[in-house]
């Protein structure tokens, strides 16, 4: 037979076909992208909204369908699929296998992603206006007092959902059948079993989200009263529902990022990341944990002291794993040789911006002081620390750092230290000062606000702003490097870089491990 | 606990230097007027300080190695990668100080949610876009009122300055007494909201068909502002809350005030308005519960245009139907038991004879309760 590739087909029908686990993973990559431009946007409409006390710009009604759409776009349509795409990308070659295991529904579910999102964005355009009952959707403003597009709402959350769902068993069926010889699973690189545990975290919860929006449906068409108190049902087991999917979906979202970073550190510390095992371990314990706290987002809809009390202690716990995943990440660090390219950068950022969201989520968790914290911009602030700070800086950092194997070439470095610095500053400027505004009284989702609350939301913008300019600057580099990068033809790209992606040629070609690789009985990043 | 205590002050006082510097941006939690805000502010602190020093400490470890551990230095890199001593050290010493941080949280939860043995029960209803007040006595008139956003379109929409307390201000603040346990039994009308006023220390979501429970004991006479802080739709921005807490003389003698405004309103029900006396009291009304929607010169918005409308110009019986029992599936709430029988006369005859609807016709308050009847 000998080593006969073919390539892939040309013009449309290369990516419309396509059952190639790369063009499949870099069209993950790009849509994800344009919605991070997109939910950017949205939230530059916000921000300038927001910019002087007054309504100004936009009617408060248009100004909840943009916080809204902001929230469900950048979570569903930004972060997840971008984690996706890498995972495409990565994971076969990570562990040595031609491609993922279901190719075709590989295909499918990222086809099914832009009609999902085209009818989520065409509500914009409804009579009454898109969705403006925030990503969180409680009812009953999500049911009796719902604009008409919310069932063009419902269909594109079930459309993410199946969509999500399918990738999910993909990653799943690969990890599990597709391994190497040899590569057993405590030799799988982290990033492989970060997101084996977020697929399994998202085949449990997306079904439940699912649910949540299909009562919806009921309550709003068909005469039930799951969600109204008028009927017997009650607008609580809402928030039950949607926080049962919600908080494993925050970390749905920041392990894929958890993987990343424990990638990268390693490579630019050229030193094997310290603490494999306990990483696993750790990374299982913070799944298992997200499904037993939920009702922390929820101390003020008057639970029982007794709830209250244990959703408390449990969610406590969680700083228990995730600090063991920070103190790794340093002491891999320590006494390492360490050097400070693009994604090195970003993974320092994330550590450190992570840390301080992750340290304001302990504040959070602490029942009586979150009668104060809850739903103000305090909040807000936290969870743009973990998801922009956390899963956009760390999806950033290995965009730089994949991108010379996926291309052959090499993005211009300099440009990414400056995007670097200028993201880290204008997302410090824009999300810090939220903080104090949070703590001094300013409720989240509002677009108008007291006058004592103005300093700090002016500062706010103006961070907003710079920190959305800068994504201009990355999006230049990656397009630059890709028609005309230096070009890389090293295997290792990085003299730090270890694992099985970097044991192929650089650029990786179409097809990868056709005959499956030999797995070292004690590989270099354990 | 003298150590706790040390923190909490050391921390207070650094707390206090910015916003001395920038009188108008606070940027800490006020510790408010209650005891139980009080706890809840020291509690804040200490985690605050703990997470700070952890934070350092954690940090000037990363820092360290950034600085000397770096590959331009030369430095060959060392190879070490595990150690369980480690391990279970970091998981051990966090747990315990998370267990010390729950035993504080622990007993201020339990006085949080102690509700029992109060002397004053307020009922609070959320309404899209105000709150009612509703004092739970059993003698005498019931004391029943609507709290609006008293800042004016015009500040809002710049055309006019803003006031030092914009967004902030009410028609009819809350009035409770000072040192006396006031519990609050929340609920709502349509949408979930949430009542919270930081000062006092207290946050509960209102939930309609579900009634929740909170209470404060104000220590300090004074003013204390908030806002809903649940998103209940277009205007949840704009539906404040103030709580005046007086003396409790000056509350009695407020009470029996607001008895007697009730009975006077119930003698009014026969009296006979002027188109004029209509006119400015339906104006008043028209600009507390209608012009958001429906805007200041009738052209509509969330809610229809009222100028040219065919029920403002058409049968006023049904014009007053759709005042008092709304519109059932929109934002048109039932203004039924929000507004007295002058007030409703007065506004539905400003509707009809304001932004040039110039029907010349007159509501009379015992039109609306015949109407009211049936």
């Amino acid at each position: 037979m000998g080593a006969h590739h073919h390539g892939p087909a040309k013009g449309i029908t290369r990516w419309l076909f396509t059952t190639n686990h790369k063009d499949i993973g870099t069209m993950y990559l790009w849509f994800s992208f344009a919605m991070f431009i997109l939910g950017g946007a949205f939230a530059m409409v916000i921000r300038a909204e927001l910019f002087q006390p007054g309504m100004q710009l936009v009617e408060p009604g248009f100004f909840n369908q943009m916080t809204t759409l902001h929230g469900l776009v950048m979570v569903f349509g930004a972060i997840m699929p971008s984690f996706v795409g890498l995972a495409n990308w990565l994971i076969p070659m990570m562990i040595g296998a031609p491609d993922m295991a279901l190719p075709r529904m590989n295909n499918w579910s990222f086809w099914i992603l832009p009609p999902g999102f085209l009818m989520l964005a065409s509500t914009l355009f409804m009579e009454g206006g898109a969705p403006a009952f925030g990503w969180t959707f409680y009812a009953p403003l999500s049911t009796t007092y719902a604009p008409p597009s919310v069932t063009f709402f419902i269909f594109a959350i079930h459309v993410l959902g199946m969509s999500s769902i399918m990738g999910s068993i993909n990653i799943i069926a690969t990890v599990m059948n597709m391994r190497a010889p040899g590569m057993s699973y405590m030799k799988l690189p982290l990033f492989v079993w970060t997101w084996l545990i977020t697929a399994f975290l998202l085949v449990a919860v997306m079904p439940v989200l699912a649910g949540a929006v299909t009562m919806m449906l009921m309550d709003i068409h068909f005469g039930t009263s799951f969600f109204s108190a008028a009927g017997g049902g009650d607008p609580v087991l809402f928030q039950h529902i949607f926080w049962f999917f919600g908080h494993p979906e925050v970390y749905i979202i920041i392990l894929p990022a958890f993987g990343v970073v424990s990638q990268i550190i390693p490579a630019f510390s050229r030193k094997p990341l310290f603490g494999y095992a306990s990483m696993v371990y750790a990374t299982a314990s913070i799944a298992f944990l997200s499904f037993i706290v939920w009702a922390h987002h929820m101390y003020t809809v008057g639970m029982p002291v007794a709830g209250e009390l244990y959703f408390m202690y449990a969610t406590m716990l969680i700083a228990v794993p995730t600090g063991v995943k920070v103190f790794n990440w340093i002491s891999t660090m320590w006494r390492g040789a360490l050097s400070f390219e693009t994604p090195m950068l970003f993974a320092i950022g994330f550590l450190v911006l992570f840390t301080i969201g992750g340290f304001t989520g302990l504040m959070l968790s602490i029942a009586p002081a979150d009668f104060q914290y809850h739903d103000t911009y305090f909040v807000v602030a936290h969870f743009h620390y973990v998801m922009v700070a956390g899963a956009v800086f760390s999806m950033t950092a290995a965009v730089y750092f994949w991108l010379p194997k996926w291309t052959g070439r090499m993005y211009n470095e300099t440009m990414g230290k400056v995007h670097f610095w200028v993201s880290f500053v204008g997302f410090n400027i824009t999300f810090f000062p939220q903080h104090f505004v949070g703590l001094a009284g300013m409720p989240r989702r509002v677009p108008d606000y007291a006058l004592q609350f103005a300093d700090f939301n002016m500062m706010s913008s103006i961070g907003a702003f710079v920190y959305g300019a800068s994504q201009i600057l990355f999006l230049y580099n990656v397009v630059a490097t890709i028609v005309a990068g230096a070009k890389v033809s090293d295997e290792k790209v990085w003299d730090g870089a270890e694992g099985l992606e970097w044991t192929v040629p650089t650029p990786a070609p179409y097809h990868t491990f056709e005959v499956p690789p030999k797995v070292d009985a004690a590989p270099a990043y354990i | 606990m003298s150590f706790k205590k040390t923190l909490v002050t050391a921390g207070a006082a650094l707390s206090t230097l910015p916003s001395l510097a920038l009188a108008q941006n606070q940027v800490n939690m006020s510790p408010g007027v209650t005891e139980i805000g009080a706890q809840i502010y020291d509690l804040h602190m200490l985690i605050l300080i703990i997470c700070v020093v952890i934070g350092l400490l954690v940090f000037g470890v990363m820092f360290y190695s950034i600085i000397y551990h770096r590959k331009s230095r030369g430095v060959v890199p060392s190879q070490f990668h595990e150690s369980t001593k480690v391990e279970i050290a970091w998981t051990a010493v966090p747990f315990l100080i998370l267990v010390a941080m729950a035993v504080p949280a622990t007993s201020t939860l339990l006085e949080v949610y102690d509700n029992d043995e109060a002397e004053l029960d307020i009922l609070i209803t959320g309404y899209q876009w105000k709150w009612r007040y509703e004092y739970l006595d059993t003698s005498g008139e019931t004391v029943a009122f609507f709290s609006n956003l008293a800042t004016p379109q015009e500040a809002i929409y710049n055309t006019e300055d803003k006031g030092e307390h914009y967004l902030l201000e009410v028609d009819e603040p809350l009035v409770i007494p000072v040192d006396t346990k006031v519990r609050f039994l929340v609920t709502a009308n349509d949408v979930i909201h949430s009542w919270w006023v930081p000062e006092i220390a207290v946050k509960r979501d209102a939930i309609p068909g579900f009634i929740n429970e909170a209470w404060s004991k104000v220590s300090e006479e004074g003013i204390y502002r908030g806002q809903c802080t649940e998103l209940c739709g277009a205007y949840h921005g704009f539906m404040p809350i103030v709580v005046h807490a007086v003396s409790r003389q000056e509350f009695d003698s407020w009470m029996a005030a607001k008895r007697d405004e009730a009975v006077s309103e119930l003698a009014a029900v026969g009296m006979e308005m002027s188109l004029e006396a209509l006119m400015s009291e339906g104006e008043a009304v028209y600009n507390r519960q209608c012009v958001a929607c429906h805007g200041a010169a009738g052209e509509g918005g969330v809610g229809k245009a009222i100028a040219g409308s065919a029920v403002a110009l058409g049968d006023l019986n049904t014009h007053l139907d759709i005042g008092i029992k709304g519109v059932v599936g929109t934002s048109m709430q039932a203004f039924g038991n929000q507004l007295s029988d002058s007030e409703m006369a007065a506004v539905i005859t400003y509707q009809r004879n304001a932004f040039g609807n110039n029907t010349g016709d007159v509501v009379q308050p015992a039109d609306v309760a015949q109407h009211r009847k049936g």
